[in-house]
């Protein structure tokens, strides 16, 4: 006789704790070694190289008043957890839609699509854990985090991942093609990349398209993580912020859902 | 057993994906302990009315009851009790054989400990043990499908669901296939397969229904199905020209039935020799002149005017 049904979600949930742990085991290593690696060369790159330039004249004015480095970093942790979300939530996804088959290896057992939607999230927010972790020590060997609040810039770097990887789970749980992907990362992820904030102030931008950022869920990431690893939250503001973040995570937790369900379960 | 317990009932089961009906209202009751068979062509809705009853995907019409319960309302409960071994292979290509086993036992509950000992059982009952370690990926395809065999049972199943089980293996990994479904059912597993392959649903069905075109048309067992709707012998004529159509005109009485296919004349009769034997004294000389019996291709040929293999 199989295991009592357990039909709550938590439960089917935890049930697939060892099919990630696994997952992990075989692909920690790697991801490790490029989540502790990039951020040095970004930073002694671009923060240290680049901002020997940008820092000529002293702190300008428009990067609030401080070095290169210490505004571009919270701008490298920021990108670089959207950037490890777009890559767990499109082609692993599509993957386990379309190649491996595995969701439907899932869904065959009695985890519904949503309980495999929630477990494939609680896996990525643990990656997205480790990526801001990871990159926050490297902030710590550069001296670049106002301890307590720049803390806050991991699970703040978590919350930025999530609300990326949710809406693109559910475009992802919808595409047919992986050329697609090719489109989302010309169209989504690199024009935000460059226009959030993270590598110059958008004040420098044209009004029109200064509007345009603030609606990039990026452009609140940065934003935030900046306040937090300087040491200057304001609280208003930056409850602003995790708001916006948080809107991006639930309309994209509920859009997921629906083209799982729909795509599995036809 | 069970006896007369049924574990599936289907009354006028639909399904429709759109504008098109897959399944247009059947009516199927497999009982505890059968070995029962969807025999159709690809594109019958064998597929989709097993989806259904693995409570995967809801009926769009009709009533179905899988082990006395709602598939639509009842998933989780259903699926806890049900094996099912898919038409494509859904491994996950990057664990080893073995961590396929261990990881998709605790999708139902299971222990590790539990799970662990019924993995090693079922590498030795599926002869994977010595590559228990290998990865997915780098298992030929009968390998794969014995995996998914094993994975499948690792709930110990009540029913275990088969979708074209032996499609693209070889003979002889088809063969140690069925043998080993064959000892699932001299345990008391309930089997549940679709195939396209007579040899297949003669050798593992008690009981099949022939579907086309999203419709029963035939059900029984396959001796059954052979004596209702078709002859003892089938003699089948090869001839050289084209003229099929011309040759069948000339020896249409000398059976119960003829069938024109494109490369060859099958003639239906209970003595085939005497067929063969009454169309050469007509002075016909076939290419190649073949006498055999009936089997449930012929029974399909004869029911849709189809050939299985189309």
């Amino acid at each position: 006789m199989a295991g009592r049904v357990e039909s709550a979600t938590a439960g089917l949930v935890w049930r697939q704790l060892d099919h990630w742990r696994v997952r992990w085991r075989r692909t920690w290593r790697g991801s490790a070694v490029t989540t502790f690696v990039l951020p040095v060369l970004y930073l002694l790159a671009m923060g240290v190289g680049l901002g020997a330039y940008v820092d000529e004249g002293g702190p300008q004015a428009s990067l609030g008043g401080v070095n290169y480095l210490d505004f571009i970093a919270p701008g490298l942790l920021a990108t670089s957890v959207m950037q490890t979300a777009v890559g767990a939530s499109t082609w692993p996804v599509l993957g386990a839609i379309k190649w491996d088959k595995t969701y439907f290896a899932m869904i065959a057992s009695p985890l519904r699509p949503r309980d495999v939607l929630l477990g494939n999230l609680a896996f990525v927010a643990a990656r997205l854990l480790m990526t801001a972790a990871v990159f926050w020590l490297v902030l710590l060997l550069f001296g670049v985090v106002a301890l307590p609040w720049a803390l806050l810039a991991i699970p703040a770097g978590v919350l930025i991942g999530m609300a990326h990887a949710t809406p693109l789970f559910a475009l992802s749980a919808r595409l047919e093609r992986e050329t697609g992907f090719m489109l989302i990362y010309r169209i989504g992820v690199v024009p935000m990349f460059l226009f959030s904030g993270a590598f110059f102030p958008v004040s420098q931008l044209p009004d029109p398209l200064q509007w345009l950022t603030q609606l990039l869920p990026l452009f609140h990431g940065v934003e935030l993580v900046r306040a937090l690893t300087l040491g200057r939250p304001d609280l208003l503001v930056d409850v602003g912020h995790v708001a916006y973040l948080l809107l991006w995570c639930v309309v994209g937790l509920a859009l997921a859902d629906r083209s799982l369900a729909r795509r599995l379960g036809g | 057993m069970g006896g007369d317990e049924a574990l599936v009932e289907a009354r006028g089961l639909r399904k429709s994906y759109g504008a098109v009906e897959a399944v247009r209202g059947i009516d199927v009751t497999v009982r505890r302990g059968e070995a029962f068979g969807f025999l159709g062509p690809n594109g019958a809705g064998k597929s989709s009315t097993m989806r259904m009853i693995a409570a995967v995907s809801p009926p769009s019409g009709g009533t179905l009851r899988v082990l006395g319960m709602d598939p639509t309302d009842d998933g989780p409960a259903i699926r806890s009790r049900l094996g099912v071994c898919p038409q494509e292979d859904t491994l996950d290509n990057e664990l080893t054989v073995r961590e396929n086993l261990l990881v998709y036992g605790r999708f139902f509950g299971l222990s590790r400990p539990e799970v662990a000992r019924r993995a090693d059982e079922l590498l030795a009952f599926v002869q994977l043990s010595d590559r228990a370690g290998a990865r997915v990926e780098q298992l030929s395809g009968g390998l794969k499908r014995r995996l998914t065999v094993a994975r499948s049972l690792i709930n110990e199943p009540e029913m275990l669901m088969l979708d074209e089980p032996t499609t693209g293996l070889d003979p002889q990994a088809r063969h140690l296939l069925w043998d080993r479904l064959f000892r699932l059912k001299q345990q008391g597993t309930t089997l549940l397969l679709t195939t396209h392959y007579m040899d297949e649903a003669e050798q593992l069905c008690d009981r099949l229904v022939v579907i086309d075109e999203g419709v029963i048309v035939a059900e029984g067992s396959p001796a059954q199905l052979i004596r209702d709707h078709s002859s003892r012998e089938v003699c089948e004529l090869r001839f050289g020209a084209d003229d099929h159509q011309g040759v069948a005109e000339r020896i249409q009485h000398l059976g119960e039935r003829l069938e024109v296919l494109p490369d060859r004349l099958l003639v239906y009769a209970a003595d085939g020799e005497a067929v063969a034997q009454a169309v050469h004294e007509g002075g016909l000389t076939p290419r190649s002149t073949l006498v055999r019996r009936s089997t449930l291709e012929d029974v399909f040929l004869h029911l849709t005017g189809r050939s299985l293999a189309e």
